[in-house]
């Protein structure tokens, strides 16, 4: 009877692999994600029926939570703005690991009880759940409070951060080890918590611009923590899929930074707001910008043959996205040439510009990524920046002071004339000025960028 | 020491099972379009909810007189379930909008 039980199991984690990989190409990735549900039900159901020695049932209790969970779940997702994703995947994270690190703390109480464990390995394995799941949690909290502008970067930075941290890791350790060799609630409480100050600790002095790629870290750490706890039943599809998650994260985080051109640790170490404040010191004599009129710019495109969009994270605030498609259209009617150009860290999250052009229903076809993209800029008569700002900003390729040299940015100045929509001339994201907007071919339209392509829009109408 | 070994000794599969695993996560992932970025990683994020299956064993075998145990249990289950059924359907709404619409 077991065994059947253990191959539903297998048949579990034979499923989040297939989804992890269906996940990782275009045309798989939603039967990917499917698969990889279809695995979590069964391993759901097999360990609700798996026979246990000594089990009292308490099922009412268990029904209960999971009606709950599923319908707080279900319901966040569905009602979630496209602006608001990668906030909520950050919370979503942070209860997994919350999740691992009650978990841990009610098992120490338990084997502490008995008393056979105290000194064991498995209350090592046990404190090292909860110390990995509580950062996860509370590090994820603070990626929520930051994404959501609840919190900003200024707040939670202290003076050399880097070294706080370090000795609060210390600390951490400490206190989780004074737990493991003096089991009572009272060291436990306090190795909690100290776990959950460092997990926002961790988190606090990581620019806000660098947030996807430290969710991405704290998804692998809750992996981690989910298999070992893992190891504590003794349970092979928890390993499996928790280091699944912990492995596959790490590569994501890496290669999520290397889309950046920066390392892990320069990442970690908030490389932004270590440098931001000098290099906007280097740039405030840049001259003067030229602001134009929703009117010129529409004469302009008018009597344009190619044009390109360059989104950033202000399209997704100002929902401007179906004015963009709008303006495509009667572009297109006329024989004007549109494309998108999307850079790989637009917005806050990795394809998160896709998403939105896509919710607008514009065609693959007339995306380019970067380097396309930069390709095609030499002989593009107008570019429109729409809320773009830090991936269009020269000063990564020639200014080695800037906190983003080396990133990889669309080489808009490179066309015959650029348009800017921003609200201010406020700094991006990065917190750093932009000389971009000081070009001479650079002219800039200040307003909310779903107003200003509205305006576009009826001035081209009324050139007919 | 005679602890540590008895505790691999114990675990050799599952330590197998571990260090294969890290292998076959790295291998998965290698190389991913910046696009799939986001939805690959929330569709990973509802894997690592996985540790609903502890806090179901922990439930069932819990001593019902014990209600701290049950209580935090619950909560723990609760989470993870968010976790999971949150994760799973905000990546699946972000690839859905992916999907070649048919056009009018």
């Amino acid at each position: 009877m077991t065994v059947f039980f253990q191959l539903a199991y297998l048949v579990g984690a034979v499923l989040f692999i297939l989804g992890l990989r269906g996940l990782s190409d275009p045309k798989t990735a939603r039967g990917g994600n499917l698969r990889a549900a279809l695995g979590m039900g069964i391993a759901i159901i097999a360990s609700l029926l798996y026979p246990l020695e000594n089990s009292h049932g308490n099922f009412v209790w268990i029904i209960v939570a999971l009606v709950i969970g599923s319908a707080i779940g279900w319901i966040s997702s569905s009602k979630v703005k496209m602006t608001g994703m990668p906030q909520l995947v950050s919370i979503f994270n942070g209860l997994g690991g919350g999740s691992a690190m009650l978990l841990a703390f009610v098992e120490f109480l338990k084997f502490n009880d008995s008393g056979s464990y105290s000194a064991g390995l498995t209350s090592l394995t046990i404190l090292f759940t909860l110390l990995v799941g509580s950062i996860s949690f509370s590090g994820s909290i603070l990626a929520y409070l930051k994404l959501d502008g609840k919190i900003k970067d200024k707040h939670v930075t202290l003076p050399k951060h880097t070294i706080v941290n370090l000795l609060l890791l210390v600390v951490t350790i400490g206190t989780v080890g004074y737990a493991m060799f003096n089991p009572s609630m009272m060291s436990l409480v306090i190795a909690t918590v100290i776990s959950l100050i460092y997990g926002f600790s961790f988190v606090a002095p990581i620019g806000g611009a660098d947030m996807p790629v430290v969710i991405s870290l704290l998804n692998s750490v809750t992996g981690i923590s989910a298999a070992t706890a893992g190891f504590l039943y003794n349970n092979q599809i928890m390993i499996l899929g928790g280091i699944l998650v912990g492995a596959s994260g790490t590569i994501l985080t890496v290669l999520m930074c290397r889309a950046m051109n920066r390392s892990l640790m320069n990442v970690l170490i908030g490389g932004f707001s270590a440098t931001g404040v000098a290099a906007a010191g280097t740039s405030t004599d840049q001259g003067s910008v030229q602001p134009t009129q929703p009117i010129d710019v529409a004469i302009l495109l008018n009597y344009s043959e190619k044009v390109i969009m360059v989104p950033g994270y202000g399209m997704a605030v100002a929902q401007a996205q179906k004015q963009a498609k709008e303006l495509d259209e009667i572009l297109t009617k006329k024989g004007v040439d549109v494309y998108y150009g999307i850079h790989p860290v637009a917005g806050r999250m990795p394809g998160h510009m896709n998403v939105l052009l896509a919710e607008v229903d514009i065609s693959y076809d007339k995306l380019l990524d970067l380097d396309d993209c930069n390709s095609e800029l030499g002989d593009t008569d107008i570019v429109l920046v729409v809320g773009a700002n830090d991936v269009v900003n020269p000063a990564a390729l020639d200014d080695p002071s800037s906190s983003i040299y080396g990133m990889p940015v669309m080489e808009v100045w490179r066309a015959k004339k650029v348009i800017v929509f921003k609200r201010s001339m406020k700094p991006g994201y990065a917190g750093i000025q932009n000389p971009l907007f000081f070009k001479e071919n650079t002219n800039m339209l200040f307003g909310d960028a779903g107003k200003t392509l509205k305006d576009i829009i009826n001035e081209i109408k009324t050139l007919d | 020491m005679q602890s540590l070994t008895q505790f691999l000794g114990d675990n050799m599969l599952s330590i197998y099972l571990l260090i294969f695993a890290v292998f076959l996560g790295f291998e998965l992932i290698s190389k991913v379009p910046s696009v799939l970025h986001t939805p690959l990683m929330s569709g990973a994020n509802a894997i690592s909810g996985i540790v609903l299956v502890g806090s179901i064993i922990f439930l069932r075998k819990t001593d019902p007189s014990e209600t701290f145990s049950l209580v935090v249990g619950m909560i723990a289950m609760i989470m993870a379930m968010i976790n999971i059924v949150g994760g799973f359907a905000v990546t699946n709404r972000m690839l859905a909008m992916f999907k070649k619409k048919p056009k009018q």
